[in-house]
């Protein structure tokens, strides 16, 4: 009886711990695409600043809401803009930033195949 | 030939102006943007009695400039004046939110330089000061009576600003 009394209690502890550590895993996750405004390219994660440090409790407080992270973004992003992302959402001002890299190499790859077409017919 | 004069000119030009382009933004981090956002209806507590009270019921029927300030901060000292003149303007009224301070420093501080709030609320941890977008001290955010910023005062307000309130308040 002892025995299964312990067993229960010790899962009921280690249940309590993965969720600790998923909730903690999930700050950190969120912590690290928050951009510390107020310090030389650091994330709010890496940053001791007073102002991650506000940040973080506030990140906390969030989560024990039971807010998703896109939710989270969103809260963060009506208060200080998309710069506190370090990933953007896409709109019409930052397109050119998500499409420029496959437009370049969409014209890489028309020029490579025309240079060898041409070598092939000379 | 269509190719080289592509490669040759089209490409760089689209780049180059992307760059030209890209030179006439500032670099410089700053919240002005969100001027047009509407504030949320946020719970504060009173400095001096823990009153808990919403930002809405502290709005005043023409425009309401919040405070961020610290006993601690420099540049508030320096916009202190500014503050003071503004309070005797009866189309404003100034919210006060104490940031990360000591409540007796905070209260010696405006004995010793003058009280202009009509309200003053504490922000102990900063928690308030993120709901609102704040990211340093001083900060003032100009808001109408519907909740919408007006203007925004990152850093200690000097004279050009004190003009611009007035203008504003005064239309």
């Amino acid at each position: 009886m002892k025995k299964l009394f312990l067993i229960i209690v010790l899962s009921f502890l280690s249940n309590q711990i993965v969720f600790a550590n998923n909730l903690e895993e999930k700050e950190i996750n969120i912590l690290k695409n928050l951009r510390c405004l107020v310090c030389q390219g650091q994330s709010i994660a890496d940053s001791n600043s007073d102002f991650a440090q506000t940040i973080k409790l506030v990140i906390r407080d969030l989560i024990n809401q039971n807010k998703d992270d896109q939710e989270i973004y969103n809260f963060l992003n009506s208060k200080y803009g998309q710069w506190i992302l370090y990933k953007p959402k896409f709109n019409l001002n930052n397109f050119l930033l998500w499409f420029f890299p496959y437009f370049i190499l969409l014209i890489g790859v028309f020029l490579i195949f025309k240079v060898l077409k041409k070598r092939k017919n000379s | 030939m269509k190719i080289k004069i592509f490669t040759s000119f089209i490409i760089p030009a689209i780049v180059l102006s992307l760059f030209f382009f890209g030179l006439k933004n500032s670099n410089d981090y700053n919240t002005l943007n969100l001027v047009g956002n509407k504030i949320d209806n946020i719970e504060l507590t009173g400095l001096e009695n823990n009153k808990k009270i919403y930002i809405g019921n502290l709005l005043s029927d023409n425009y309401t400039l919040i405070n961020f300030w610290a006993s601690w901060c420099l540049p508030c000292k320096i916009e202190h004046k500014f503050l003071l003149s503004l309070k005797k303007d009866k189309n404003l009224k100034i919210l006060g939110i104490n940031f990360k301070d000591k409540k007796i420093n905070s209260l010696n501080f405006l004995e010793e330089l003058g009280n202009p709030y009509y309200f003053l609320a504490e922000d102990k941890n900063g928690k308030v000061s993120v709901k609102l977008g704040i990211y340093g001290v001083p900060e003032s955010i100009l808001v109408d009576k519907n909740f919408t910023i007006i203007k925004k005062f990152i850093g200690p307000i000097n004279s050009s600003d004190y003009n611009d309130i007035i203008k504003i308040i005064k239309n």
